[in-house]
């Protein structure tokens, strides 16, 4: 970031949420970058910005989809860099149908179940294989110029309907493969079926005028970021995002982000210094989480869970994750796997018994943390363990959340302190208005305490991707134990319950390597875990030695390694993650302070910091290059590209992997070795971002009929009611918009700072943000308390009228957003408490990842305190009456109208 | 009288006055207001390090993002928080423009109007650009770099752009305040007990076991920094105990550290080294080195505050860049020291004392004729 000559950081607070990453932004000013913050908030982000941009909340797709429209209609975009490094050229099946087509949906959509088949966005494809064909991406002379060698309707659909309706969970990263990289391309960018010309069409209406009547941005204001994007961006200068939560969190999420990426691409910022998009990701280790997966859909290193029915046998589920004819490095998954399965089941892995591929799980739907919340509510939960986590305060429907907890056998909660995941049996909200009695909850709960950071020894991997080692400093008080030596010790224990049984279904546990060394103190040794997912050498001559590289992974046994990403984080032996080089005595890219995965690499597909001929596009950005001489990339970084892949390396159609990466295909995880502008597979909503508004909003989608994401999650239940949207009638009881967020003082939901006096009395109370209109408008006084009343709940919170937040003009209406952090809850147990934020949401989810929308919701906001007991059930009733809302209110995937 | 005077006013040394011989150098803060994200870090880690109880107050006060209220005993780092509109913003440029004419600080010329500059759009939209730090090029690298690249062309970056363009319609200042460790220090003049004493370090330190609570430095101090600690003040030990009810307690500028080569604990923690600590020298320098750039580059709301050694306490170790007045951020514009005309006291005292003398002389020798 330090490197960037603009930055927009959108969807994050980053000053106030990730303060220590914040260096580089502020390192980036110091250069002369311009930082710009949009924001429903003025933040404290915004204060050391050049420019907030305030925004309403959810519609960011509509702001960088008006960028998008504004630099393909002015062409301001990259042209050199769009045409040989991302798909623009490349052509889409004719039965693809958009959203401008079909109003708000596109091709392939199945109403009953909500689902798309994605087939008809697939690429289209050479009639027949001509033979020695002229490679695909060639030079414009040969490229198509018609229709004339394109199948036509209905061709081979890549990845074909067999996969059709996979839901989002079931990918790994590498996405559903592609059966080939065989694709037509027209670099002239003008056939009509190219995805520059359907991304041109798509985000045509993308207007600033739209901007301005969605977002509430004066149209000037858009300019002002459109000229900041452009004018840095391109050969001599870069860009960079940063965005956190305030995008991930929508029910169309993921589509926020995949809106930032077509507009980097476009810019030519992907894989260059001080391009990108950055996830700032706000746990120690959230990236580690991910890597080493604690989710449901996942193994280590990204490779999918499988599924039932779908990946019976290994072939089926290797078959999954990559076709042998697409290029890139997913092609090697059978080794990945393989090693991993070594690494689990050692010995008992072998080559005959599919390397125990067997003993996995198979997933038979979505097991997100919500759908385990809604399973415990119709008791087909027994137990739960809640570690790092307070539910009860910090995920959506904190009433849900606590409910559901009653209807478990047992719950094992691992904190620091008595959190109110572990005491709501005795204090929840919901004992005060009579919902719960605690002589009716027959749930067993055992607290354990947890080790804190200080008091362990392991590793954390931040936001770049970078392996921290982090030695023990104390040992951890009393009972007090680390996650490594508390699922060690279960392990251990459960396994010796198990000793001797011939049960079939133990032998996956009996089975497990689970021989690690212990100190004097019987704790673990986290570097023999490490080393562990590093891999080793099984047989041969290297047997027994570490891996160096993924590289060196073999489909046959011969390798082990438990998450292939991470390979090398050992190499040669040594323990890179412990690396700590002062920054001062190396160079900028510092490669000798921590390690990144994968090898090192500290910026992702860094060959396209390079021109097609592997040149820098400039001196000023130069990074990785070709050197003619020596017949190989350098640079400053390590190349994220096969080391003497020569330039002008045009691979046989007819291979693929890795020895079908091209010299300029620089994106070498996708399976086209081009970056996605428009993604054939692999969103289950959609191959094209496309705004619609938030499952509450007070404004209805000017630019379709349909109105909200038709493939987001929805829960109907009467215990998880809307607001009526848009025009529809009782909409007006529901008036504002609240966003819920994190403060600098606190630490999401409590658990690590409301137990702390030193951050308590920093912010000792919730409050709400508002501005001076709207308390003049709801008659709200500074300091004061007030009642916010969603369709689920209502809680209390004490006023904060301030400038920062700014009402906004939406179509001639003010639209006024209230902000609300969400880092208290109601429990005696801490320093300070207060009712929760969380409790306002309802569930409704991202069909791609699961996470729920909890950036924006509607409510009302009145003076004073909530009413206490049962008579809060009759506010919150009497507002549901009121408006008219029953469990099918904003439930419909399609919404009606003129289609 | 001489040595007297200078040990109440004017500039000086104040480690060799108070009896130091070849003391190190005199040490201090910058803090510099125009990178603080207001985190509160350096709350949290002085009240860390110092085992300060809570205030005992877990009450919203209301005022933006500040529930901590100002300084105490028991809080020893306060940041302040300021929202502000566009005309408050655009009278700070102004009365920082007027510090500028004035000639304090010393800062050069004031800048060329952003609208005669036709480079483009402004990198700067009214926020302050950050000093470069160990990781990138060095201030004066980074200003001659410029100057040779545009014949001394004032108000740009690096590259050429323009760095300020319209006023911000609204800003929210942070600002991170603690003891002045003055060169004349009320406090330290008026303590009985001599539990308030100077170190070699030229910091200003109280001996809890020494004060007896007598408060009169609390009235002596021109800042409003030093307080008696009350029992309202909360323990955050797990026996219930606050330690010095009824002392005087301020910031040592943590002593204990500095006497194993340690920074404080304040200026370790900083993310993103607003608040800096070395040689007072160092500091000052630095933080004039700043504002000029940043008046170079238009922001001329940008000016020191402390590092002006005839002012009336003689300069404070700790300096800050403030972007607005002094009064904004609830800092005295003129402090003086309580005991600062104690020497013309002293001389109109003696004067008066040596005419009565006199007047009684003439009397009685009168007497006797």
């Amino acid at each position: 970031m330090a490197n960037a000559d603009c930055i927009i950081i959108q969807g994050s607070n980053m000053a106030e949420c990730h303060p220590v990453g914040f260096q580089w932004v502020t390192e980036a000013k110091a250069r002369g970058a311009r930082v710009i913050h949009v924001d429903p908030r003025f933040t404290r982000t915004s204060a050391i910005a050049d420019t907030h941009v305030p925004i309403r909340a959810g519609t960011d797709v509509v702001l960088l989809g008006a960028l998008i429209n504004h630099v393909l209609s002015n062409e301001l975009y990259f042209h050199d860099y769009v045409v040989a490094y991302t798909n623009a050229a490349t052509l889409v099946s004719d039965n693809f149908r958009d959203t401008e087509d079909l109003d708000g949906v596109f091709s392939g959509f199945d109403p009953e179940t909500g689902t798309y088949d994605p087939s008809s966005w697939s690429y289209a494809e050479r009639a027949a294989p001509p033979g020695p064909s002229p490679r695909a991406g060639g030079p414009a002379g040969e490229a198509v110029s018609g229709d004339g060698e394109i199948e036509g309707a209905g061709g081979d659909e890549q990845g074909s309907a067999r996969r059709a309706r996979a839901g989002g969970q079931e990918h790994g990263a590498a996405g559903p493969s592609l059966e080939h990289a065989n694709v037509v391309r027209d670099e002239s960018l003008q056939h009509p079926r190219s995805v520059f010309q359907i991304l041109k069409r798509h985000y045509a209406r993308y207007t600033p005028e739209m901007v301005r009547d969605v977002c509430g941005i004066p149209v000037e204001q858009f300019h002002e970021v459109a000229r900041a994007l452009t004018e840095n961006s391109g050969r001599e200068r870069t860009t960079c995002f940063a965005y956190a939560l305030g995008w991930t969190q929508h029910s169309l999420g993921a589509q926020f982000i995949r809106t930032a990426a077509i507009l980097q691409l476009l810019m030519g910022n992907m894989g260059r210094p001080g391009g990108g998009i950055m996830a700032l990701r706000g746990h120690a280790s959230i990236q580690g989480s991910t890597d080493i997966p604690t989710l449901f859909n996942i193994l280590p290193g990204y490779l999918p869970m499988p599924i039932v029915g779908e990946h019976d046998t290994w072939q089926d589920y290797l078959d999954h994750i990559s076709s042998p004819l697409q290029k890139g490095f997913w092609t090697e998954a059978p080794s990945y796997t393989a090693s991993l399965l070594k690494a689990w089941w050692g010995e008992a892995a072998t080559a005959d018994n599919n390397f125990c591929y067997d003993y996995l799980p198979r997933l038979t739907g979505a097991h997100g943390t919500y759908q385990t919340v809604l399973a415990m509510l119709d008791d087909e939960v027994e137990g739960y363990f809640v570690l790092g986590q307070n539910p009860a305060v910090g995920s959506a429907h904190g009433s849900m959340q606590r409910k559901a907890m009653t209807h478990l056998k047992w719950l094992v909660v691992r904190d620091f302190q008595l959190i109110e995941s572990a005491t709501f049996w005795k204090d929840s909200p919901e004992i005060a208005t009579g919902e719960l009695r605690t002589e009716d909850i027959d749930t067993e709960v055992f607290f354990f305490p947890a080790a804190n950071h200080v008091e362990k020894a392991g590793t954390f991997t931040q936001t770049q991707r970078m392996l921290q080692w982090r030695h023990q400093a104390v040992r951890p008080p009393n009972d007090a134990q680390s996650e490594l030596d508390f699922f060690y010790d279960l392990g251990v224990r459960i396994r010796q319950r198990l000793a001797g049984s011939t049960d079939e279904r133990d032998r996956p546990l009996l089975d497990l390597t689970w021989d690690y060394p212990t100190d004097e103190h019987g704790e673990v040794d986290g570097a023999a875990v490490l080393k562990e997912i590093n891999g080793y050498h099984l047989t041969g001559e290297h047997a027994g030695e570490l891996l160096d590289s993924f590289s060196q992974m073999r489909p046959d046994g011969s390798t082990s390694g438990g998450c292939w990403i991470y390979t090398g984080v050992f190499a040669g032996g040594v323990n890179r993650s412990a690396n700590r080089v002062p920054g001062a005595d190396q160079d900028e890219v510092a490669h000798e302070w921590g390690w990144a995965w994968p090898l090192n690499r500290r910026i992702l597909y860094n060959r396209a910091s390079a021109d097609p001929e592997g040149r820098p596009w400039s001196e000023r950005k130069a990074y990785v290059w070709w050197d003619e001489e020596t017949r190989r990339w350098t640079g400053k970084d390590i190349p994220d590209f096969p080391i003497d892949r020569d330039p002008s390396f045009r691979p046989d159609p007819d291979v693929g992997g890795p020895a079908a990466i091209a010299g300029d295909d620089p994106f070498i995880m996708q399976a086209d070795g081009k970056g996605w502008l428009f993604a054939p597979k692999g969103m289950v909503d959609g191959p094209l971002p496309t705004h619609y508004e938030a499952q509450e909003s007070p404004v209805a989608n000017p630019l379709y009929t349909q109105q909200s994401n038709p493939s987001r999650l929805v829960y109907p239940r009467k215990d998880n009611l809307w607001s009526p949207s848009g025009d529809e009638p009782g909409a007006d009881v529901y008036p504002y918009v609240f966003t819920t967020y994190r403060l600098t003082e606190h630490h999401t939901a409590g658990g690590m700072s409301r137990w702390l006096p030193y951050l308590s009395e920093l912010q000792p109370e919730m409050f709400c943000e508002v501005s001076p209109e709207l308390a003049a408008e709801r008659g709200l006084t500074n300091g004061d308390w007030a009642t916010i009343i969603s369709a689920r709940s209502a809680i209390e919170a004490r006023v904060l009228v301030t400038e920062r937040m700014q009402p906004l003009t939406i179509q001639g209406h003010t639209v006024h957003q209230i902000g609300l952090p969400y880092h208290w809850g109601v429990g005696a147990d801490a320093v300070v408490e207060g009712d929760g934020a969380n409790d306002l949401l309802g569930i409704v989810l991202d069909p791609n990842v699961q996470i729920q929308e909890s950036k924006v919701g509607s409510c009302d906001i009145q003076p004073g305190r909530r009413p206490r007991g049962e008579a809060l059930l009759r506010l919150v009733a009497d507002y549901q009456s009121r408006s008219g809302t029953t469990s099918e209110t904003g439930n419909a995937r399609l919404t009606e109208g003129d289609r | 009288m001489g040595y007297l005077a200078r040990q109440l006013a004017g500039r000086t040394d104040p480690a060799r006055d108070a009896g130091w011989e070849e003391p190190p150098s005199r040490k201090g803060f910058f803090t510099d207001t125009s990178i603080c994200i207001g985190c509160k870090a350096c709350e949290v880690a002085c009240k860390e390090w110092n085992a300060l109880p809570m205030d005992g107050d877990l009450d919203l006060t209301g005022n933006s993002y500040d529930n901590t209220g100002g300084l105490g005993a028991s809080t020893w780092r306060h940041v302040a928080f300021v929202e502000q509109s566009q005309e408050r913003i655009s009278a700070a440029r102004e009365s920082g423009r007027r510090l500028v004419d004035l000639g304090m600080p010393t800062v050069g010329s004031p800048p060329a109007s952003p609208e005669a500059s036709s480079r483009g759009v402004p990198a700067g939209y009214g926020t302050l650009p950050a000093p470069p730090e160990d990781h990138g090029p060095s201030l004066g690298e980074l200003l001659s770099q410029k100057e040779s690249a545009e014949n001394g062309d004032l108000g740009t970056t690096l590259e050429g752009t323009p760095m300020v363009g319209p006023l911000p319609e609204f800003r929210w200042l942070m600002a991170s305040d603690v003891c002045k460790h003055c060169t004349h220090a009320g406090c330290l003049d008026v303590c009985p007990t001599g539990a308030l004493f100077r170190s070699e370090q030229g910091t200003v330190v109280v001996q809890a076991d020494v004060c007896n609570g007598c408060g009169y430095c609390v009235g002596a101090c021109p800042f409003g920094v030093i307080e008696r600690r009350t029992d309202s003040s909360v323990s955050v030990t797990g026996d219930g105990h606050v330690p010095n009810v009824g002392v005087a307690q301020k910031c040592t500028l943590c002593y204990d550290r500095l006497s194993h080569d340690q920074e404080p604990a304040c200026a370790q923690t900083c993310p993103t080294t607003s608040i800096r600590f070395g040689a007072r020298d160092d500091m000052v320098a630095a933080a004039q080195d700043r504002v000029a750039q940043l008046h170079e580059q238009g922001f001329t709301e940008a000016r020191l505050y402390g590092a002006n050694d005839d002012d009336g306490v003689g300069g404070t170790g700790s300096v800050f860049l403030l972007l607005d007045e002094p009064e904004v951020y609830g800092l005295p514009p003129d402090p003086v020291c309580a005991t600062s005309k104690l020497p013309e006291m002293f001389r109109t005292a003696g004067v008066a004392g040596l005419g009565l003398l006199a007047a009684g002389a003439v009397a009685f020798l009168g007497g006797r004729r």
